[in-house]
């Protein structure tokens, strides 16, 4: 008793915490960390702790004004965090809230003695037990102390030992990368020519890699440990991987809770997991993943995560437990049945979920967008998102996960792939593996045979067989009440049964309603209904008889969420759908939120007063409204998905707010658009619209290569391409058509040397209220989202501004938009052309929100709501600069050219305040997971922009720079007086090349700028390398000098970082 | 208004098709509540005729097997609230009697194949070789919350309405027909007093290597030579083991150490002069939490009982040991001064979480 007298007393005396966040959207760390750090403020701030966050990730929620007392959008290294706890001096720091970046950072910081000589607390568990989980040999010998079986597994620190290593397992063997996140540099290794040539690949990562036992075909599975001071354990939940061991469980389909283990498997595994969490004297929340012997039931532990992960934010959304916020309650050194279980409101939160359905989630990639990367999913991690599907049958839960991917599939037999060899990828998994068993079981392969070559469990695999049986049950029989009914409650869309009976969408509608087959709605109470609970969060299904909840009525609203984060779509949604729904609720409206990613802080059920996770179809979303008698739906919030819904709700009868779906659609259909725009006298780039190779083939040659490609309403520019001749464009127009037949592709004049600019703004009734213009720091040419964004706009005239700002206002005044939007522009020598337009919230609105001070989405909202405040926006002139930045994940996919282009390639982004551009511009790079270790680059540069460096490079040779070069930038430097050093091509074999000095990380920056029109495979090469050895890679001309720039200013990340708080007055929220 | 579905056509079993068609048939049923409340269902073609039993649920997601063979489960129809069961099969090594106890089952779906490499037949399978009825299709969530407003009651499977009005159930009893003697050899002795016990309480025990006699419930052990007594889980009401009870109170005075499990707990309390009462719809489940009040520890624990203690009643003597952290019942109770120890949870779990089968090494600790 004393002890925990003394233990309360120390956490009590806390008054200043900092949270380091987790930084740009990338594979492997994604916006679970924006869920699991709003929650563990939300739990230190009720605690009256003042929270000190930072994180460059300015979409998130977390970094809102309502949020942490401080935000600092600075870059998450060691450098500026130490300044900044310098600053702040907290008495304690959270590191397990921020994914693998925190907890690395973290260690940094112990390890530098940093926190030791400012006297700061590692909150929760400490840094010597993180350590044991992270290095695999303490791990082992952890574990080995009780008895708890741990793969084979040998640590090494050369590819010889490796060798020796991996003879004594015996192959195939398991490499793994230790201190990694999502399992880079990992595969199973079958010789040890493989092992050496994968070794020396691992090595250039990371000091230390594992030979491993290899568990081909093992179950995988893993249960959330939560713990806390005094040691009472629960185990949350525990989760079944669909594809087993040999695919990274974030490339996996997870099925929650675990559907083929026995009670015995279950508890002993259960058992194993507090006996180690115990024995590592974790404190908070951490997950162990198992691998589990199908035939034995013999397990290994493979891994403990002693941090907040993925997995912990699928779990929460999968049981409704608030695993983030319970932690962050444990680390202060409460206790767990001191908590309530807050979805009951008077249970304890010691206890663990009991589920009375399934959860499913399932990965979504985007290789496809991605040139030259591998479609095989392995070890490591490629996903760019998930979605989580609920329901009361696996195939149920499956199909509406199929669905919430949104790339096209309507259920599991409905898809777009062509699949030639099935079973090839069953055998060896791709992205598409699951439609691959779909088909192979429609050609009739044996449940047996797909067993045999993928081990997955017979139990998944007969739900499989089951749904395609369904499916050629519905082809060859009349619809009637019986067969309607199996096939919705096996998880077919209305859609998918219309394709299947060649029949309209809107009859097997009609008939279904007809035949009194509609879902049921459901609540996710985390005691399967054994108590009373108040819960707000909500699913459907096709099994039950009676709903949990009754109508809202007119006063609600639904705020359709973002969906799954793919390229394209991330948490900059997820921000402007919580923001909408917490505007809407300070206006005394209901909120509805319908989202189907676990990833996401909208889905985090006290953030609404009804959450659905559920689909964002149509055909959901009106089941939903016509449950709820909804008084209105908002599209303009969720990206492009909630958006493509616009028009076809309202012709269903919806009242849409906002922007009418008609307006909206003349922005979106290019036809409409374009002749509105002549009609309004505004510019724009020379387009066709074509249906036939002919006519594409006519246009090019009248305006001139190159021309872009781009089929419409597709977001993140999918299939977008820019080619340069008649032999490419016949091959891409094919592409494009795919993707989406029911909408033409268009073609225009792609315009080079042009600036970007963008303006971000609301209207109301067709009245400009506000707008913020930004441009872009690259030419035209590269994907707004891959663009770096510079707000406000330092570098243009002040009449291009007005002129910007005028074509705006004749938009916005001819759509009669009210709500959000956002409208593209070139700029080329005094012209300016509109580029597009789009009646929504944009990528770039927290961006532009947060440096301005002004919350748009909230000014939308209120506008949408027929509300206008009574004050002007100055957003054109601030006294500070915010650049934008792309992360990229190239490191994870293998074979990825990394260049941006019109298709956009980035993951996520961030972005810094500073005093200047190039302060914010480097800070804001450097934010984005760069570091430049020593005064050495290397740069390539094409004839064309070879001159724009001129400068830059003379000043950094000036100042100790070592320059390596490529023959043409090493004689161009020469004649204008600027030393470099030569390297030879890849080809001509010869050292010292680009090869060696990048493999061997003799540079610390690589700018390797493409030509526009005739890109080397070896250029490709050095890119890659690059990547792959993991030093910094520029591809742009106009980054790569401002960076140059930058690097040759000592201070260039200026002095004190400053936080958000102390650049901006932020208004708070207007309205209660 | 909406058409009321024909429930005939719900799915009921899952992963039927990949063994070439389906071919489970079945016919309307329901389950009929003595408060007239009336769920819709299914049932096999094989089933006929009525059922009754107390409809109680168990919010386990898993422990199938172990439930429908827990003795104290006898005169119930068990509800499932997890959708999915059977999907692993059977095991017979995984049972804790010699057959299937409940005298019904009610589920939203079964899987018709068990999916596991030591399944040795499926739940459906097996339900049928010992005829014990199952109603499909249900939507268990509806029945649960219906149960948990009303309390547990008395209910019957069948396909057509009952002609009389539903009442509640005469006691039934399971208990061994005569002592039997396992592991000879073992260091102490112990009475385990069968009024149902699961068999793996019969198991934890022989694990310490302690020599067991196992005992009917109306077996007087008292003058037996033995160095503590065990007293089982079971079903019904506690107070109807009057003979149990009266045979209890003599071993308390002869003050060897007593360890009561499940309904054993509720015995020793009235044993002891305590009273217990009927909660109003029971804890069945594998996630209740508990808290030992002297170490302030929690555990998860299983647990299956539909009566408490009174903690009014409790002599002063005893003193509560451990409590639920959910509703604050009586979970464990112990004598301040005697080896008497007593918890309403099952620490030897299966179905459920091991956390404190700790509990059996503090008995034998006592011996």
């Amino acid at each position: 008793m004393a002890v925990q007298g003394i233990r309360g007393a120390a956490v009590s005396k806390l008054r200043k915490v900092v949270i380091l966040g987790s930084g740009g959207l990338r594979i492997g760390q994604a916006g679970e960390f924006d869920y699991s750090g709003s929650q563990a403020i939300k739990a230190l701030k009720e605690e009256g702790i003042r929270t000190v966050l930072i994180n460059p990730n300015i979409a998130t929620v977390q970094t809102d004004s309502d949020m942490a007392d401080a935000v600092y959008f600075q870059p998450l290294n060691v450098e500026t965090v130490t300044k900044i706890l310098q600053k702040e001096k907290p008495q304690a720091v959270l590191l397990s809230f921020g994914g693998q970046t925190a907890l690395n950072l973290g260690l940094e910081l112990h390890d530098l003695g940093v926190l030791k000589k400012l006297n700061i607390k590692v909150l929760g568990t400490s840094v010597e037990t993180i350590k044991t989980t992270e290095d695999r040999d303490l791990f082992k010998a952890a574990l080995d102390e009780i008895a708890v079986n741990t793969a084979r597994s040998q640590a090494v620190n050369s590819i010889k030992e490796a060798v020796v290593a991996a003879k004594k397992i015996g192959y195939p063997i398991m490499l793994r990368a230790a201190y990694s996140l999502g399992g880079l540099g990992s595969g199973r290794v079958n010789n040890e020519t493989e092992l050496r040539a994968k070794a020396e690949a691992a090595l250039y990562a990371v000091p230390q890699i594992l030979v491993e036992e290899y568990l081909e075909g093992w179950k995988e599975i893993e249960y959330e440990v939560v713990r806390d001071i005094d040691g009472n354990t629960i185990t949350v939940c525990n989760m079944e991987n669909f594809d087993p061991m040999g695919v990274h469980t974030g490339e996996s389909i997870v099925i929650a809770p675990s559907q083929t283990l026995t009670n015995e498997e279950y508890h002993r595994l259960r058992e194993v997991a507090i006996k180690t969490i115990n024995h590592l004297g974790i404190v908070g929340e951490c997950n162990i993943q198992y691998a589990l012997d199908p035939k034995t039931g013999d397990y290994r532990v493979i891994e403990v995560n002693a941090r907040l992960s993925r997995s912990s934010a699928l779990a929460s959304k999968a049981t409704g437990y608030p695993l983030a916020f319970v932690a962050a309650k444990l680390v202060l050194g409460k206790r767990l049945h001191e908590l309530k279980n807050s979805v009951t409101g008077t249970t304890s939160a010691f206890f663990e979920p009991a589920l009375d359905y399934v959860a499913v989630k399932m990965p979504r990639w985007d290789l496809n967008k991605l040139k030259s990367s591998d479609r095989h999913i392995g070890s490591e991690m490629k996903s760019v998102g998930e979605v989580m599907g609920l329901g009361r049958s696996f195939p149920e839960a499956l199909q509406k996960a199929i669905r919430m991917l949104n790339i096209g599939a309507e259920g599991l037999t409905q898809h777009q792939f062509d699949i030639d060899q099935p079973l090839d990828e069953i055998k060896y998994p791709t992205d598409r593996r699951l439609f691959a068993i779909a088909e192979a079981f429609k050609q009739g392969t044996t449940v047996e045979k797909v067993h045999k070559l993928s081990k997955i469990d017979y139990w998944f695999l007969r739900h499989l067989a089951d749904i395609v049986g369904t499916a050629n049950d519905l082809q060859t029989k009349s619809l009637d009440t019986g067969n309607l009914l199996q096939a919705k409650q096996m998880g077919f869309s209305d859609a998918s049964i219309a394709l299947i009976k060649n029949v309209s969408v809107g009859s097997v509608r009609a008939k279904r309603i007809r035949f009194g087959i509609t879902p049921f709605i459901k609540q996710i109470d985390t005691l399967a209904g054994e108590f009373d609970a108040t819960t707000n969060y909500l699913y459907m299904t096709y099994f039950g008889s009676v709903h949990d909840v009754s109508s809202l009525g007119n006063k609600s609203v639904i705020v359709i969420g973002s969906g799954p984060y793919s390229i394209g779509s991330s948490v900059e949604f997820d921000w402007s759908a919580i923001n909408t729904a917490m505007t809407l609720r300070s206006h005394g409206k209901k909120t509805v939120i319908v989202n189907s990613n676990p990833e996401t802080v909208s889905t985090d059920f006290d953030r609404s007063d009804r959450l659905y996770f559920e689909e964002l179809s149509e055909e959901r979303v009106q089941d939903i409204a016509d449950f709820e008698k909804t008084g209105g739906i908002v599209v303009s919030v969720g990206g492009q998905i909630a958006n493509n819904l616009a028009l076809p709700l309202m012709k269903a009868g919806n009242t849409v707010l906002g922007t009418s779906p008609k307006q909206i659609d003349r922005a979106e259909d290019r036809q409409k658009f374009s002749s509105m725009l002549s009609k309004l006298h505004i510019d724009q780039p020379a387009w066709i619209e074509v249906s036939n190779f002919s006519s594409a083939k006519k246009f090019a040659k009248q305006v001139g290569y190159p021309v872009l490609i781009r089929p419409s309403y597709v977001l993140s520019g999918g299939a977008m391409n820019v080619v340069s001749n008649d032999a490419d464009l016949e091959y891409y127009l094919r592409d494009a058509a795919r993707l989406s037949p029911d909408h033409p592709v268009v073609i225009s004049q792609f315009i080079l040397n042009a600036k970007e600019l963008e303006i971000d703004g609301v209207a109301k009734d067709g009245e400009l209220l506000i707008y913020a213009i930004s441009e872009h720091i690259e030419n035209a040419g590269v994907h707004s989202g891959d663009a770096t964004v510079v707000y406000p706009a330092q570098n243009l005239y002040l009449e291009t501004v007005r002129r910007a700002k005028n074509i705006a206002k004749d938009i916005v005044k001819n759509l009669d938009i009210t709500g959000p939007f956002n409208v593209q522009f070139i700029a080329k020598d005094n012209e300016l052309k509109v580029i597009e337009c789009n009646v929504r919230a944009s990528r770039s609105f927290p961006f532009v929100s947060k440096v301005s001070g002004h919350n748009f989405i909230e000014i939308a909202t209120e506008a949408m709501l027929g509300l206008k405040r009574d004050t002007t926006y100055q957003t054109l002139e601030l006294d500070h600069v915010g650049v934008k930045s792309p992360q990229f994940s190239y490191n994870r996919l293998k074979g990825a050219d990394p260049v941006a282009g019109v298709e956009m390639a980035s993951t996520g982004e961030v972005a810094c305040i500073g005093d200047t551009l190039a302060e914010a511009f480097y800070n804001s790079w450097l934010a984005t997971d760069q570091k430049i270790s020593a005064k050495t680059l290397f740069l390539s540069i094409p004839d064309e922009q070879k001159h724009k460096f001129i400068t830059e490079a003379a000043d950094l040779v000036k100042k100790g720079w070592k320059i390596y070069t490529t023959a043409g930038t090493h004689q161009y430097l020469n004649e204008h007086g600027v030393t470099s050093t030569k390297l030879h091509k890849i080809q001509e074999r010869r050292e010292p090349s680009a090869k060696t000095v990048i493999m061997k990380q003799q540079v610390a920056l690589v700018v390797n700028v493409p030509s526009s029109d005739k890109d080397t495979k070896d250029a490709y090469v050095i890119r890659r390398l690059a990547i792959d050895s993991h030093i910094p890679l520029l591809t742009n001309a106009e980054t790569g000098r401002l960076l140059l720039r930058c690097l040759g200013d000592s201070n260039a990340s200026g002095d004190e970082p400053k936080s958000w708080q102390e650049y901006v007055e932020i208004k708070q929220r207007s309205s209660k | 208004m909406q058409k009321k579905l024909r429930v005939k056509d719900q799915l009921n079993v899952h992963g039927n098709r990949s063994t070439g068609s389906d071919f489970f048939k079945k016919k309307y049923a329901k389950l009929y509540l003595s408060d007239g409340a009336v769920f819709d269902g299914q049932v096999p073609e094989w089933q006929s005729g009525e059922y009754f039993g107390e409809v109680v649920f168990n919010t386990g997601m898993s422990g199938y097997v172990e439930s429908l063979t827990d003795p104290s489960y006898a005169n119930q129809i068990l509800v499932f609230t997890y959708p999915l069961i059977g999907n692993y099969g059977v095991q017979m090594n995984d049972v804790e009697s010699d057959k299937i106890q409940v005298s019904g089952v009610v589920v939203s779906q079964v899987a018709l194949i068990g999916s596991h490499s030591q399944s040795q037949q499926s739940l459906l399978d097996w339900l049928k070789s010992q005829s014990i009825p199952v109603l499909l299709g249900v939507d268990t969530r509806a029945l649960t919350k219906h149960l948990r407003s009303i309390g547990s009651i008395t209910g019957v499977i069948s396909e057509k309405p009952p002609v009389d009005r539903i009442l509640p159930l005469p006691p039934k009893f399971v208990t061994v027909p005569k002592p039997i003697t396992h592991n000879k050899r073992g260091v102490k002795r112990v009475i385990l007093v069968d009024c149902g016990s699961k068999d793996n309480i019969l198991q934890s025990l022989l694990a310490l290597n302690l020599e067991v006699t196992q005992v009917p419930r109306d077996y007087d052990y008292s003058s037996d030579s033995y160095d503590g007594v065990v007293l089982s889980n079971g079903p019904g009401n506690p107070t109807d083991y009057v003979d149990t009870i009266f045979i209890a109170k003599k071993a308390v005075k002869k003050g060897k150490p007593i360890f009561g499990i499940c309904l054993g707990t509720q015995i020793m309390a009235l044993a002891a002069g305590a009273d217990t009462y009927k909660l109003r719809f029971g804890h069945r489940g594998h996630n209740q939490p508990c808290m030992q009040l002297k170490t302030r520890k929690c555990y998860i624990t299983s647990q299956n009982h539909g009566y408490a203690i009174d903690e009014k009643t409790l002599p002063k003597d005893w003193e509560v040991s451990f409590r639920n952290l959910n509703d604050q019942s009586v979970e464990g109770i112990r004598h301040k001064t005697k080896p008497f120890f007593s918890v309403q949870f099952h620490p030897e779990a299966c179905p459920g979480p091991t956390d404190t089968q700790w509990l059996f090494k503090e008995f034998e600790a006592l011996l």
